[in-house]
């Protein structure tokens, strides 16, 4: 027995060792690309050793890019900031219309309440793209282009029916009874929602608000269309180390780097939020 | 003061009708015990009087006052629910102090109000732990705790002993009628152990399908109760039904049974020359000598002591199989032939076809509700 149990975790060893070694992989690979110089990137064969340099961290924090070419200007950390303050205000605009929103379509069956809850997910279905040109003619005339207020609007597409539909599904779980014995104790609905189902969908909203913040995070196209230089994301700004003189990989694997780094702090933050949701599940009235 | 009125009340969901135009009655202080299989309709009624649910017909009533289109928490009514809806992210004494905070109490009020109704619960030493850390009973202890704190006028408590083990179940079963008492509330019990309710109820309203069957004190259900189905559901072991044709002679109404004329006392004249059933309970029936007047031959075919009586079941000459229960320690036969005696005071005859149980008097008129 003592044998087998041995085998299994040498087996279990490997075979965990494969599967983080090849989803890791590119992520440490991007890692070490981003303390190497073009050069000892583009070296054949690739080699493991190499002398690290900070320089392309320095550029993206000065915003001086030396090329080949001479040096050119970029806006990384503004795009970094940009990225934080759209992601951050979306979400928190999606929190606070969507949280109540779904409580409503969770306790209240109204008429058209699906259809309306429906439509709102539906906004998930269409192609970005297809939305766009009309949303950029209509932008452009109520003059919301190139604004962050606009660049929030549009993200709501993303946010808003994420948190809606998942948040929903946490109210549902929570028992009605428990909420009625707080009423009848002599609270308002208000204060129901309040203190108890508020605090029992905590784990939920927490997770919801971070799926949202990372959709928001990773969006591309919205804000390729709809915002200039000066309001761009960093998903868009690592558009400009594709250079005349040819692509920036050392500065580009840097951006990656400083641009997942504060969803992978969330995430690691909320997972323990994240667990004690998924364990709160098996709490009975 | 708090009465409670329930006047015409209809509740439907889609197109199911849980409750269907049903009136109630409860006094000032009375206890009420609402009985009846699941599905009747019980729990859906303290919901409504709760105001949780709204009805679609009828109105409600709280110490006078129209309560209909009350919101819940104007109501000032004290609930406990059968799966006790306790605040998972709450203390004991959080869970319990809700009410109080509501009333808008001082700290120190609501520490004095909760300690108080916890020592009154034997749950003063587990206050600070969170439900998951309570035992069924503990919860349960607690979910009653939180609807007496704010001594409501009316209270509601919706099978708070369904979810607790046996023993725990027989101390409540106990020690309520004294709590209850004590606190001189209005309560409305909704059970479907009958011995609960037998033991809690100053009345039962015997419910099934959205109507009151039989409203009545537990001795009235018990003695008389209003069809079949009612006479079933109260007592352990359960009546004892036969088909028979009551027929009279010089002596009164009679049935046969076993080719022995049994006759009954005050049976009524309607039931002669019908198909009626008879119903007998186990301890109206007795084990007598052979020569005695009405004995009908039996064999016994099994005994069950059950500490406090005997139950023996026995077979007689038609096939026909029959419960006798008598107290531990009277003589009995528990095998070979015996004879046995009918109390014909106490045989209960119902219609065959309706199950109606024949000359009930205290008979509920289905429409309205009301003891007629």
């Amino acid at each position: 027995m003592e044998h087998t149990s041995l085998l299994e975790r040498i087996l279990r060893g490997a075979a965990l060792t494969l599967v983080v070694i090849f989803f890791m992989f590119p992520i440490v690979w991007i890692f070490m690309m981003s303390f190497q110089t073009n050069e000892t990137i583009l070296r054949i064969p690739p080699q493991l050793i190499f002398e690290p340099t900070l320089a392309n961290y320095t550029a993206l924090i000065t915003g001086k890019l030396m090329t080949a070419a001479g040096t050119l200007d970029i806006a990384f950390m503004r795009n970094l900031w940009n990225s934080v303050f759209l992601s951050v205000t979306s979400v928190a605009v999606s929190l606070l219309l969507g949280v109540p929103a779904a409580y409503a379509f969770a306790r209240h069956k109204f008429r058209g309440s699906e259809d309306i809850a429906f439509t709102l997910l539906s906004f998930k279905f269409a192609p970005a793209l297809l939305v766009l040109l009309p949303l950029t003619l209509y932008f452009q005339k109520l003059g919301l282009a190139n604004t962050y207020i606009g660049l929030i609007w549009v993200y709501q597409l993303i946010c808003l029916p994420l948190i809606l539909w998942i948040v929903r599904g946490y109210f549902e779980d929570i028992p009605a009874d428990i909420e009625y014995a707080y009423r009848i104790g002599g609270h308002s609905w208000f204060a129901t929602f309040r203190k108890i189902a508020l605090p029992l969908a905590g784990p939920g909203i927490a997770a919801a608000g971070l799926l949202a913040f990372i959709f928001a995070w990773n969006n591309f196209v919205f804000a390729l269309v709809l915002a200039s230089a000066d309001k761009q994301p960093v998903t868009v700004g690592a558009l400009a180390f594709i250079t005349s003189s040819g692509i920036q990989y050392g500065q580009i694997s840097a951006a990656i780097v400083l641009s997942i780094t504060p969803t992978l702090a969330l995430a690691l933050y909320a997972q323990r939020y994240l667990v004690e949701g998924l364990s709160l599940g098996a709490v009975k009235g | 003061m708090a009465s409670l009125e329930l006047r015409n009340i209809v509740k439907r969901y889609k197109s199911q009708t849980v409750l269907d135009n049903l009136s109630l009655t409860v006094a000032d202080g009375e206890t009420l015990v609402l009985f009846g299989p699941s599905g009747a309709g019980k729990t859906v009624l303290l919901r409504l009087v709760a105001g949780v649910i709204d009805p679609e017909e009828g109105k409600i009533f709280i110490g006078g006052e129209d309560m209909t289109d009350v919101d819940a928490e104007f109501r000032g009514v004290g609930m406990a629910f059968q799966n006790f809806a306790l605040f998972p992210h709450m203390s004991a004494f959080d869970n319990i102090a809700t009410p109080l905070e509501a009333k808008r109490s001082s700290q120190g009020a609501i520490k004095a109000g909760v300690e108080s109704v916890a020592k009154l619960l034997k749950i003063g030493h587990v206050l600070s732990h969170k439900p998951r850390a309570l035992s069924n009973g503990q919860k349960q202890r607690t979910a009653l705790a939180r609807a007496l704190v704010g001594s409501p006028p009316l209270l509601l408590l919706d099978d708070p002993l369904r979810n607790v083990d046996a023993k725990l179940r027989f101390e409540m079963r106990l020690e309520l009628p004294r709590l209850l008492a004590d606190r001189g509330a209005t309560v409305v019990y909704v059970t479907q152990d009958y011995k609960e309710a037998m033991a809690l109820g100053d009345r039962i309203a015997v419910m099934s399908q959205g109507v009151i069957r039989q409203l009545g004190t537990p001795e009235q259900i018990y003695r008389e109760p209003a069809n079949i189905e009612i006479a079933r559901l109260f007592g352990d072991p359960t009546i004892n039904l036969l088909d028979v044709k009551p027929a009279r002679d010089a002596r009164g109404v009679y049935v046969g049974l076993s080719n022995v004329q049994v006759h009954l006392t005050d049976a009524p004249e309607t039931a002669i020359g019908r198909d009626c059933i008879i119903g007998l309970r186990p301890e109206a029936l007795h084990f007598v000598g052979d020569n005695e007047p009405g004995a009908i031959p039996v064999t016994v075919e099994a005994e069950t002591p059950l500490n406090e009586k005997i139950v023996t079941l026995v077979r007689t000459v038609r096939g026909r199989e029959i419960l006798v229960s008598r107290p531990a320690g009277t003589p009995g036969r528990s095998e070979g032939k015996a004879h046995i005696a009918v109390d014909g005071k106490s045989a209960l005859l119902f219609d065959h076809a309706s199950g109606e149980r024949i000359g009930a008097k205290n008979i509920v008129n289905l429409r309205s509700g009301e003891a007629a």
